[in-house]
């Protein structure tokens, strides 16, 4: 069924009783092509990009509970593309460009909204910093604008600029960054690959990995053995758990994010804003919320949610950005686990095992990700070859030398 | 733990007060070991979900580096110990 | 007359008469009203306008729980949006007002999107919105942002103050109604530590709004009585007005108290809000239960709310809530609501039952429906009527009021806030809370017990349960009797069928059973898409009353127990908490800690201006009379030094005593380069990798003693590397006796540089410190004229001779301004960072500019400094990877203008001369730039792919998001004395 306003219309007459169902609740066949583990945005992004893009629908993506029911739905709904590294810039990009055309490609409102992000420096050092990171994403294209404190308040004159302990000197100013609702993301991929063929299974945990002469020929799940040619893991927090399966070392470390969201406000914040002098961030949401978030709590946790800590570190954070937060009130707070790797960037690559496909390591960053890393994940499964924009985020690479470090902070997964 | 740890040295004391570093479970290996057990320390992980040992440092009390044994899903911990000690039994080990 | 207030009764002081304004209007109440109860009172029964479809709403609820009567308190920058007018004390000089209305609450144009509803349903924005492509930004996203949201905030800073505060206790009691008061005194007479929190501005919880008689007072005196005795007991802490909001681990609550948000003038003297981290030993949650409201068509027109709330606006505020009200109910409580509104004088229009049969008492004179359903009320500011259905046969009642009751949930919210999920109880037709552990453990209705007589018996016996864990059992409590208890028995009905209006399960959202149709016909049939789908239970209460429905109406569309349903999950916060509280004091100017240097003062009154470097304020630059710009000042000190001499504050670089016979041997190891030959009375510069090969921290050690040196970082990394040294030391090598303390705040230390450096610390200086005596990376104790000891240096940032005086930190300024004095001949000045940077980006010294987490040792031209033939060191073994030993790295090379009057900024890229900016051409970036008073243009460092093969070639510094181009000459990074001489003059 094609969504429009049309079809809102005419089914409005009808009582709203003829919707379908956005997806199918297959039962899973004996064998597909290519199995996808993690029903999250970028197993079904994948998935739809398989069928959309390399024509492989016979496709399963097999999630433990609901589609959508991991870190897609749990961030904070950042996309921007203001990378510093050769490693992650044109794959970002690739992934904005992705997120620019796709409502109208998988006929699913998202609401792409490119309402810009600002990452404010409050120090000559940070602004050489940024100016290092614009200049290399102008390089590649990507839009890129450095302002100075002037700029910053005629677009937030709410911001701290009387009484920071951390002056706010400028910001690094991406137009095209913004924000998406998340959920739907989950969704209008999980749609458009259910309509190119792709059995979508939900409710199914994967307990083994099935290995003939060294190489995959399927998955044990609670469902039942599944078969398949290809195994494709994108199991973000859990991604070592399954990867253990098939005996994988990996370069990861899961821990805990927590995100917020305050009570519905009328519209105050246009922007995304970053906060220089901490890890702070947050928009406003179209339903009125402001959905922030900080660091992640430090310790290695599975748990989806945190500590009262770095909820309070969090909001002084945020009322010190922007002192008029105080009287608004945040509603929840909840948590997800991610898989952060040893230099802060991902993997999407082959693995030891022939058939055996890899995807993780997004650490908290992977909801921008979620178009480009379904593409060029779908690229590689379909091709055996690495799409040219990932071609660095290698498993190997840390063997080689050849990290991909956007913050400098070495081999101790916590400070990515 | 998360909330509150109890220092061997210090007593319980909130989180706050500590960093943490990560897995303790990988041991620097001899310098003249192979380069892949070299890569396997600095990079790889076990990772599991459910018991671990990390190392935590108590900068804000004793300044001792500890090893934290705790379940990383319910968050429970089973005990503390400092890291000296920690590294004392794994070496006779 | 509608809403009124009673001649008599209720647990308010009529003698205290209270103004406050709603929407402009003026208003009276009495101290003990809420602000919803005095609205009643005073026939204000429309306070808010719904979310989504704009439909008037009055209160559901009398408590935290209410979903629609969400205001704006206060005004100026003391407004607080999407208050709940329930829990509002209502005091004196109070200001309301409406929110998400326009023109006026009455008449609010938005509402046509109720009868636009069809097109609205769940998700509709899913669908649509989507052509043409730039329609969404420009058009479709700004109309829904702004009719979205709620109430406005003020984005000015608050005028209030905040902070927070731990509390320790054996027990935690959570709610202070009638299982809570009796926890709290079995614990307190016990003789435990206890604390009693409880949300409400008066302890008692539904005590205060029954009409029961306990032990043979009334339940509001029963309770004042509990109260009383408990203020008593000085182990035991009373904290009304304070809701806890989240259990954390270990046995940490989060609570907030609000200490003075029932005053319309705060004294500044108090925390307006006060965070508390409870950490208790045993908890007790004793919350209550929540009522289910009826999901019934027009179940959501003002003056349709909860029988409870009924009860409390009648028993606890002396507030009928109309002057006709009819009751809709599935249990007793509906009976016993009637009874008490004809006890009080007030009409009973009739009791509508859902059950065909009950043994229910019905009051004198009152109508029963049995079998009955209601499908449709009237009304459209207030209900004027209703339409029920019974067996097949439709019939209008006029009311003005409709008490509805659909069951009890147990509120069980904080004990499923860490992974535990509610149990579905057949038995008691609601989920219960799971087990979590003796710990914290339910009491009362919030445990499913039901009449009031158990709630104050389980009470008393898990404070019993409790104490016998902790050891301090000592007697057990005796519970009183109860007289005039009502049967709270219900028999769940979800939804009731054939509503001929929308049925609501989220009030404030809008979402209505044909959303969560449509949810399940789209396949959104996991109640967490159901939630995500609808939005049902994403409003500011959070589903307080409606996901207990949902769940109840979703298994009934599939066919299957709530069980299978499950609920949400349950996360804090129990109810909103403002930012301001969980942000305390550390806000402004406190948002961190401050750091001054011992030369703070010194440098102050030298004229310096401060700026910020990670927590420490430093002396950047000193301005002299007539100089505009800090360029002057800074070029002015750069030639200074250059020529004559200059005292620079180096305080803040980390410093780290280290001792122990296994020193030297350490160092070796946690520097890349030799120091196991350091001598005693030398300094060396050391490289510290981290273990991936990766430079990680740079700076001089020097060997006071046979087993003492000191270490210097730098300042942004002093504290990582205290704690690097110490993991090493601790982990690595046990075994070596080597032991650390940082003494950065110890030391007053000073950068004298310059070729008269010597002339005037001589004077400073009784020890001779000639070259010959004391050369270039000597290093000891000294003693200065006059007598204080004192650590001189001979190390040199800037390139000049230079000396770096440590004396302790309290005869800084004294030195200082000593050293100010003896060189005023020589023409010294005071200099800041900034010139210190040109001063070490003209000698090609690095920093954190340069060592940026992905250079290595070679990458800076330190090669040199990897001591490869030392069995280990710390980075040795992952340094000589494939990628950080390519031909192609980026190395350190120095950068001057063809053109001299150029400038060249840092954060710019480098380019090949016509070659087209893109990543493939990308050569490297400019790491430091600054202009050279020295040689009088600028100069750069910078990072450029095999830079030091390029020396002499030209390359493009592009700087495109600064609109500039500058061809420039690859050079090495030492602009001034490659040679060393000045070092060792």
């Amino acid at each position: 069924m094609r969504y429009s306003a049309l079809s809102i219309l005419k089914q409005a007459l009808s009582g709203n009783r003829l919707w379908q169902p956005a997806w199918r609740e297959p039962q899973p066949k004996p064998h597909y092509d290519v199995i996808i583990v993690g029903g999250g945005g970028h197993g079904l992004s994948t998935a739809y990009y398989l069928a959309k893009e390399f024509g492989i629908t016979n496709v399963a993506v097999i999630e433990k509970g609901y589609i959508g029911s991991g870190n897609v739905g749990r961030n904070t709904t950042i996309i921007r593309s203001n990378y510093l590294l050769e490693g992650n810039n044109p794959f970002y990009e690739f992934s904005l460009k992705l997120w620019e055309g796709l409502e109208r490609d998988f006929n699913y409102n998202a609401m792409v909204s490119q309402r810009g992000i600002v990452n404010l420096f409050h120090s000559d050092g940070q602004r050489d910093d940024y100016a290092r990171r614009g200049n290399g994403m102008r390089m590649h294209g990507v839009d890129a604008e450095l302002l100075d404190r002037e700029q910053v308040r005629k677009m937030m004159p709410y911001l701290n600029f009387d009484h920071a302990r951390f002056p706010i000197l400028g910001g690094l100013y991406q137009k095209r960054a913004g924000t998406v609702r998340h959920d739907a993301v989950a969704w209008g991929y999980a749609r458009g690959a259910d309509q190119r063929g792709v059995d979508i299974i939900q409710h199914c945990e994967v307990t083994g990995i099935r290995r003939e002469n060294g190489l995959v020929v399927g998955v044990e799940t609670t469902k039942g053995f599944i078969g398949c040619n290809k195994l494709a893991l994108a199991a973000a927090g859990n991604t070592t758990t399954v990867g253990r399966m098939a005996d994988l070392d990996l370069p990861i470390e899961t821990h805990v994010l927590q995100a917020f969201v305050s009570e519905g406000l009328k519209p105050v914040i246009d922007h995304v804003i970053t906060y220089g002098a901490g890890h702070f961030y947050i928009s406003q949401s179209d339903k009125g919320g402001l959905v922030f978030g900080a660091e992640i709590d430090f310790y290695s946790s599975y748990a989806q949610r945190g500590n009262l800590q770095t909820v309070e570190h969090t909001m002084e954070e945020g009322v010190s950005l922007i002192p008029g937060l105080s009287r608004a009130k945040v509603l929840r707070s909840w948590g997800g686990v991610m898989d952060m790797s040893m230099d802060g960037s991902p993997i999407i690559d082959r693995t030891p095992v022939d058939n055996l496909y890899l995807n993780c390591g997004w650490c908290y960053g992977g909801f921008k990700a979620t178009p480009a890393s379904g593409f060029c994940f779908a690229h590689l499964i379909a091709k055996n070859e690495t799409h040219h924009v990932s071609r660095f985020m290698r498993l190997d690479r840390f063997e080689r030398g050849y990290m991909i470090d956007e913050a400098g902070k070495g081999p101790q997964p916590n400070l990515h | 733990m998360a909330s509150l740890i109890t220092c061997p040295h210090c007593g319980t004391r909130p989180k706050e007060e500590f960093s943490i570093r990560g897995a303790a479970a990988p041991k620097r290996p001899a310098p003249a070991a192979k380069d892949e057990v070299w890569h396997r320390y600095v990079y790889v992980r076990d990772n599991p979900k459910g018991r671990v040992l990390e190392y935590w440092h108590h900068v804000a009390g004793c300044r001792r580096w500890l090893v934290v044994d705790r379940d990383n899903f319910t968050h429970e911990v089973f005990g503390v110990m400092d890291a000296s000690d920690f590294e004392r039994v794994r070496g006779v080990e | 007359m509608t809403s009124y207030r009673l001649g008599l009764g209720g647990e308010i002081n009529r003698a205290q008469s209270l103004s406050f304004t709603f929407d402009g209007r003026a208003f009276k109440g009495f101290e003990g009203d809420t602000l919803s109860s005095a609205l009643l009172a005073n026939d204000q029964m429309l306070m808010a306008r719904s979310f989504k479809y704009h439909r008037p709403r009055g209160v559901v609820t009398a408590g935290s729980a209410e979903p629609n009567a969400l205001m704006t308190i206060g005004a100026g920058v003391r407004s607080k949006p999407n208050v709940r007018a329930t829990v509002v004390e209502l005091y004196n000089g109070l200001v309301a007002a409406s929110q998400n209305r326009w023109p006026s609450l009455k008449h609010d144009v938005a509402s046509i999107n109720d009868y636009l509803s069809p097109f609205l349903g769940a998700g509709f924005y899913y669908k649509t919105f989507m052509w043409p492509a730039l329609f969404w930004e420009k058009l479709y996203e700004p109309l829904i942002r702004r009719a979205a949201g709620l109430g406005k905030i003020v984005m000015q800073a608050d005028p209030d103050r905040y902070e927070k505060s731990w509390a320790h206790c054996d027990l935690l009691v959570i709610g202070a109604g009638p299982a809570g008061l009796m926890a709290a005194l079995a614990a307190g007479r016990a003789g435990a530590r206890v604390i009693l929190a409880d949300e409400g501005f008066r302890f008692g919880g539904s005590l205060l709004s029954e009409n029961a008689v306990i032990g043979g007072v009334r339940a509001p005196d029963f309770a004042a009585g509990l109260v009383e005795e408990l203020a008593t007991l000085p182990n035991v802490t009373l904290m009304p007005r304070t809701t806890v909001f989240g259990w954390y681990d270990d046995m940490v609550f989060g609570a907030v108290e609000r200490v003075q948000k029932h005053l319309a003038l705060p004294s500044p003297d108090l925390p307006v809000e006060r965070l508390w981290r409870i950490v208790a030993k045993r908890a007790i949650l004793a919350a209550g239960a929540e009522e289910r409201p009826l999901v019934f068509g027009g179940n959501d027109k003002p003056g349709v709310m909860t029988a409870g709330a009924v009860r409390t606006y009648l028993n606890r505020y002396g507030v009928a809530v109309g002057g006709k009200v009819a009751v809709f109910t599935s249990g007793g409580s509906g009976y016993r609501t009637a009874a008490d509104l004809v006890g009080s004088g007030v009409d009973v229009a009739a009791i509508i039952d859902t059950r065909s049969q009950s043994s229910d008492p019905v009051p004198q004179g009152v109508r029963v429906i049995r079998g009955g359903s209601v499908i449709a009320t009237s009304g459209r500011h207030r209900i004027d009527g209703l339409i029920f259905e019974r067996s097949g046969f439709e019939e209008v009642i006029g009311c003005d009021a409709l008490a509805m009751s659909g069951g009890w949930s147990p509120i069980v919210h904080l004990m499923c806030q860490r992974g535990a999920k509610p149990v579905w109880s057949d038995d008691r037709q609601a989920f219960l809370a799971p087990d979590v552990g003796a710990a914290f453990v339910a009491a009362g209705s919030a445990a499913g017990h039901s009449s009031l007589g158990d709630c104050l018996k389980d009470g008393a016996v898990k404070a019993h349960a409790a104490l016998e864990a902790l050891g301090r059992l000592v007697g057990r409590l005796d519970v009183p009797e109860v007289e005039g208890e009502y049967d709270s028995a219900f028999a769940p009905l979800w939804y009731v069928p054939g509503a001929k209006d929308k049925a609501f399960v989220d009030f404030q959202n809008d979402v209505h059973v044909g959303d969560l149709g449509l949810a399940q016909r789209e396949g959104f049939g996991h109640i967490e898409h159901t939630k995500r789908y609808t939005t049902a239970g994403m409003a500011t209460d959070q589903g307080k009353l409606g996901n207990v429905n949902t769940a109840g109406i979703v298994a009934g569309m599939r066919g299957v127990s709530p069980a299978e349903i499950g609920t949400t999950t349950f996360r804090p916060f129990y109810t909103p908490v403002s930012f301001g509280v969980l942000a305390g004091t550390a806000r402004a100017e406190h948002a961190a800690p401050v750091r001054t240097s011992p030369l703070h003062g010194w440098a102050k009154k030298n004229g310096a201006t401060f700026v910020e470097s990670g927590l420490w304020y430093r002396s950047a630059w000193f301005a002299r009379e007539g100089e505009k710009a800090w360029r002057e000042s800074v070029d002015r000190e750069v030639l200074n030094v250059r020529e004559n001499t200059g005292l620079c504050d180096v305080s803040t670089l980390g410093k780290v005593e280290i001792f122990g016979k296994g020193a030297a041997e350490f160092l070796d190891r946690v520097y890349s380069n030799g120091f196991l030959k350091l001598p005693v009375g030398k300094a060396r510069y050391g490289l510290m990798l981290r273990e991936d090969g990766i430079v990680f921290d740079d700076g001089t050690t020097s060997r006071l003693s046979d087993y003492h040196y000191v270490m210097t970082t730098t300042t942004a990394y002093a504290a990582e590397v205290l704690s690097h040294l110490e993991f090493a030391a601790q982990t690595f090598w046990p075994e070596l006796d080597v032991r650390f303390v940082s003494s950065t705040n110890q030391w007053a230390q000073m950068s004298v540089a310059g070729p008269k450096a010597r002339i005037v610390m001589s004077r400073i200086v009784q020890d001779d410190i000639s070259d010959a005596a004391f050369p270039f990376l000597a290093a000891g104790e000294v003693t200065l004229r006059g007598g204080l000891r004192g650590r001189l240096f001979r190390i040199s940032f800037s390139g000049e001779l230079a000396y770096e005086l440590a004396v302790p930190a309290g005869y800084g300024e004294a030195v200082a301004d000593a050293i100010m004095e003896a060189g005023r001949e020589e023409g010294i000045c005071a200099y800041g960072v900034e010139a210190m940077n040109v001063l070490r980006i003209e000698k090609g010294h690095v920093t954190h500019a340069e060592l940026e987490g992905r250079t290595t040792a070679d990458d800076v031209g330190l090669g040199r400094l990897m001591a490869m033939q030392k069995p280990d060191f710390i980075g040795k073994r992952l340094s000589t990877r494939f990628g950080l030993t390519a031909a192609d790295r980026l190395q350190l090379v120095g950068l001057k203008p063809v053109e001299a009057d150029k400038e060249i900024k840092a954060g710019a890229h480098l380019l090949r001369e016509q070659a087209k900016p893109s990543l493939a051409n990308d050569q490297g970036f400019v790491s430091s730039a600054c202009f050279s008073p020295t040689l009088g243009h600028f100069v750069a460092l910078a990072m450029l792919k095999s830079g030091r093969e390029r020396f002499g070639e030209r390359i493009m510094v592009w700087d495109g998001l600064r609109g500039a181009e500058v061809l420039v000459e690859v050079c090495p990074p030492v602009f001034i004395d490659p040679q060393n001489a000045k070092l060792h003059l």
